[in-house]
């Protein structure tokens, strides 16, 4: 079997995926000279003092080999005079998850270890399970650490029992199972001489003739355009790498979304005039006529793809922060990247049992299954059928992280769209798609303490950075909203009460809300509290004295107070009950504008 | 038809320049003008013809290069008709940084520096490089899409996961990502690429008489005057070819009968010495390839 084998190591912390990689290159002595020098200088450094320790060759980063852990996936090449492969050694920790999932992406094996000696652990579970969902069909269980349970037959053969067992509860497709010690080299390039009793290939043998191309269970020729390729205006070529089938020139094609046919009029392979495209090749496909195709788009041939908005999909969550229903993320599916959100999360998997968990939230390393729905139509099929455009990743809006990965289980189609009916768009939903946490930042003080140009310019810094608001000031509520009501107590709790209520009403929108009223008594900005709801409700104390305010007089609303012309003016014939532990308090007669403005936008970062 | 390994990993390659192209506001290739740049801008030719690579080359140019390397650029930029940019350290340069007297602060001035600056001067958001895992073990463990914080250093506890071929090209201003087409490839699939190929290499790869010195285990090639000869050394005329190619008096050869392509893949083939182990920089310590790309080498 030529070609190149992509296969990943995986296993629990301490089963000795490391070391079994490190010994089949050095047996099949396909260490270069110099690394294998390398190898046994870190060895002398290194925990196995003066032993070879396989190990060391693939630990590579300093902070690994420090811990004594594998962090991140290693990748390691090597040939045989039968094959190429590459290896991706992963991380066996839990917390490592992702770096796991990473390395099983990318292989069409894995290699999943064993300790003889333990047993079939939780991780080992785990491990399996996550390798067949990022799309790995073939499965190879090396029992390994065989010389410290005295090679014996028995052991192996229970754990192969639980081994075939648990590869049907997966469903994982094709699986082998070989007793092996990585350290001593037993059936890892050489057949065993302790285990006469075992008949079957040893792993570098396996791995050099197992037969990894099966073909997806539907084909058809799938080409998701990268790139539109136009030199000049006689050449309009579509550059992409083939999912699946094959395509000549004169075969008709299909684009998606647009549904447009037209006949392939040439192709060229790495650049390359050629009679046919195939499977796995990187291509330029010009077209006998001008239909609309840009990059998203794909060409295909007796296949029928998904077109729609939304689909069901299983996600391996990524992220430190959790994920929570309605979010809204970037949607990389194909070679299209669109706005989405997950709407929904129906429930999380226990990793080791595979049981649905009832979840409003994923967290990091954990899997779940949940509804996608794209702002445009994308293009898609199920993981199963055509992986290329079954497989997507969900990009972190603000922090441009790569916060989930996951596969398209089916589409949710507009007639069958019970989950979109039965869920209510929340305020978390509509925040979750401004990407913002709605809070209403209430302003407080005396007249002309500088609350309405503060929350101006703090609304203008919000908005600058990203964040969708609103501003309630005198001008547009006591004109609009408020403009029966007068100054008389009652009207004045009234005109506060509908203040709250609005601004609850538009932090139930998604916006952050700020508010600039004088609002003196402690009892109305309670009740305001009570109604924004005490998490979104950030008192911002704005604590100019009397005696600048009345000198700044903006409005000559003090002089007209003094002389007795304005009967309960806060401040002057009326009390101002100064807030008792604001949330944040700034006094513009000792910052600028400018500079009370910073210090609210940094007070704020742990509310929004 | 299967396709074989080296198709495999031309298309992907080809996949990624072509994804970094379509996504990326401002790409660049760099190009060292050793075989890896060469096989890379082969498959740039390749990944977008009839179209030219929709984006710029760039040189960093030391001034201690091999002649044989300065004149192959630009003869391949103008054949070619690609838009090849050269960048110097001129501070450094005015500076007389130099190899001899320098140590590794003449590779951090002039290499590492002189990136950042070109990188930063021309505002470019993505840039190509020719790395490839199986050189250094920091490298194995390094994604093909590798992002560089605003300080342009790379950050390996905080790898962004890279899942199947669903590349994150995101970034924020200021940041940067170094893309490695050729991560997957190893040495000898670069020989057996450039031979299938026939792409054109620097002469120097192939065995030929030339003057060298022998320094601290090293095969040093007198390229010009500037050479500096410690006690004791002498130079003599041997049959040797280089491995990798870099500035003359860091570079060291190898002795070998190899003047042929084929030859060449041969020696390679039975290779028992890696070959990074002919620059002399990354003798210095342990790690000390991650240490330097944590600080932006490339």
């Amino acid at each position: 079997m030529g070609g190149l084998l992509k296969f990943i190591t995986c296993g629990s912390v301490d089963d000795g995926k490391s070391t079994l990689i490190g010994h089949m290159l050095y047996d099949a002595k396909l260490i270069f000279a110099d690394q294998e020098r390398a190898l046994e200088l870190d060895s002398r450094m290194g925990s196995r003092e003066g032993e070879i320790d396989y190990s060391l060759l693939l630990d590579g980063l300093m902070a690994e080999r420090e811990q004594g852990i594998t962090i991140d996936v290693a990748y390691r090449y090597f040939t045989t005079e039968n094959r190429s492969f590459i290896v991706a050694d992963t991380p066996g920790h839990e917390q490592y998850t992702r770096n796991m999932a990473v390395g099983a992406s990318f292989a069409d094996l894995a290699v999943i270890l064993i300790d003889a000696s333990k047993g079939i652990l939780t991780q080992t579970r785990r491990h399996a399970r996550i390798c067949a969902l990022m799309g790995i069909r073939y499965f190879v269980f090396a029992v390994n650490k065989m010389d410290l349970v005295h090679y014996s037959q028995d052991i192996f053969q229970g754990l192969e029992k639980e081994i075939l067992k648990l590869a049907v509860d997966l469903k994982l497709g094709c699986v082998s199972v070989m007793p092996v010690s990585a350290t001593e080299g037993d059936n890892v390039t050489l057949k065993s001489s302790h285990m006469q009793w075992y008949q079957g290939k040893t792993l570098l043998q396996y791995l050099e003739n197992v037969d990894v191309e099966c073909e997806n269970s539907a084909s058809g020729f799938v080409l998701p355009v990268q790139r539109v390729c136009r030199p000049n205006h006689t050449f309009r070529g579509f550059q992409g790498q083939v999912e699946s089938g094959a395509v000549r020139p004169g075969d008709e094609v299909l684009a998606l979304p647009g549904r447009e046919k037209a006949a392939v009029k040439s192709i060229l392979v790495a650049g390359r005039e050629a009679g046919q495209a195939q499977k796995g090749q990187a291509v330029t496909v010009s077209l006998d006529r001008e239909i609309d195709i840009s990059r998203g788009c794909v060409l295909t041939k007796d296949v029928e793809l998904s077109v729609g908005r939304m689909f069901m999909a299983t996600m391996l969550w990524m992220d430190d922060v959790p994920l929570t229903q309605g979010k809204n993320f970037l949607l990389k599916i194909g070679t299209k990247m669109v706005p989405a959100s997950v709407m929904n999360i129906k429930y999380s998997m226990d990793i080791h049992t595979g049981d649905h968990l009832a979840a409003t939230k994923l967290y990091k390393n954990e899997i779940g299954v949940c509804d996608i729905a794209a702002v445009e139509e994308v293009v898609f099929d199920t993981f199963q059928n055509h992986n290329g455009v079954g497989c997507f990743i969900l990009i972190d809006r603000m922090t441009n992280m790569t916060s989930a990965c996951g596969v398209v289980e089916h589409s949710l189609r507009r007639s069958e769209n019970i989950v979109w009916q039965k869920l209510d768009i929340t305020r978390e939903i509509r925040a979750g798609k401004m990407g913002q946490s709605p809070v209403t930042l209430w302003f407080t003080g005396l007249s002309g303490s500088g609350k309405s140009a503060l929350a101006n310019e703090v609304e203008k810094r919000l908005s600058a950075g990203g964040r969708y608001t609103m501003l309630l000031d005198g001008d547009n509520v006591r004109l609009g909203l408020n403009k029966n009501l007068g100054f008389k107590a009652e009207d004045r709790i009234e005109n506060i009460r509908r203040i709250a209520e609005v601004a609850k009403l538009m932090n139930d929108a998604g916006l952050i809300v700020l508010t600039a009223f004088i609002s003196p008594f402690a009892d109305d900005r309670r009740r305001a509290r009570e109604i924004i709801g005490e998490g979104s409700f950030v008192e911002i104390y704005v604590s100019t004295p009397l005696q600048e305010c009345e000198r700044r007089d903006v409005k000559g609303l003090y002089k007209k107070a003094r002389d007795g012309k304005l009967p309960n003016f806060t401040g002057i014939s009326s009390p101002y009950e100064a807030p008792e532990s604001p949330d944040i308090t700034v006094d513009t007669s000792r910052l600028s504008l400018e500079a009370s403005a910073d210090h609210i936008i940094k007070e704020l970062e742990k509310y929004l | 038809m299967i396709n074989t390994h080296l198709d495999v990993l031309e298309a992907e390659a080809i996949y990624i320049m072509r994804e970094v192209a379509a996504e990326c506001e401002k790409p660049v290739m760099l190009y060292s003008i050793g075989k890896d740049s060469s096989v890379m801008l082969h498959l740039a030719l390749k990944a977008f013809y009839p179209e030219k690579p929709p984006f710029p080359f760039l040189h960093i140019d030391t001034k201690w290069k091999f002649r044989e390397m300065i004149s192959f650029r630009d003869r391949i930029a103008k054949e070619k008709g690609i838009e090849m940019l050269a960048y110097t350290n001129k501070e450094g340069l005015r500076q007389g940084i130099n190899p001899f007297d320098h140590g590794s602060a003449y590779t951090d001035i002039m290499k590492t520096q002189a990136l950042k600056q070109a990188l930063t001067l021309y505002g470019f958001t993505a840039a190509f490089g020719g790395g490839r895992r199986d050189e250094e073990k920091s490298r194995a463990k390094e994604r093909i899409f590798s992002f560089r914080n605003r300080e342009q250093a790379w950050e390996p506890k905080n790898q962004r996961p890279e899942m199947w071929k669903q590349y994150n090209t995101q970034i924020q201003k200021g940041e940067s990502i170094r893309v490695f087409p050729l991560s997957n490839w190893t040495e000898k699939d670069i020989w057996q690429y450039i031979a299938r190929e026939n792409i054109e290499i620097v002469p120097l790869y192939f065995a030929r008489e030339r003057p060298v010195v022998y320094r601290d285990g090293n095969i040093i090639m007198v390229d010009d005057d500037r050479m500096k000869l410690f006690p004791g050394e002498k130079i003599v005329t041997k049959r040797i070819r280089f491995r990798t190619l870099g500035c003359y008096p860091l570079t060291g050869g190898v002795e070998s009968d190899a003047d042929t392509l084929e030859k060449i893949v041969e020696e390679t083939l039975g290779a028992v010495t890696s070959e990074r182990t002919s620059r002399v920089i990354d003798h210095e310590a342990a790690g000390s390839m991650e240490r330097r790309k944590r600080e932006g080498y490339f």
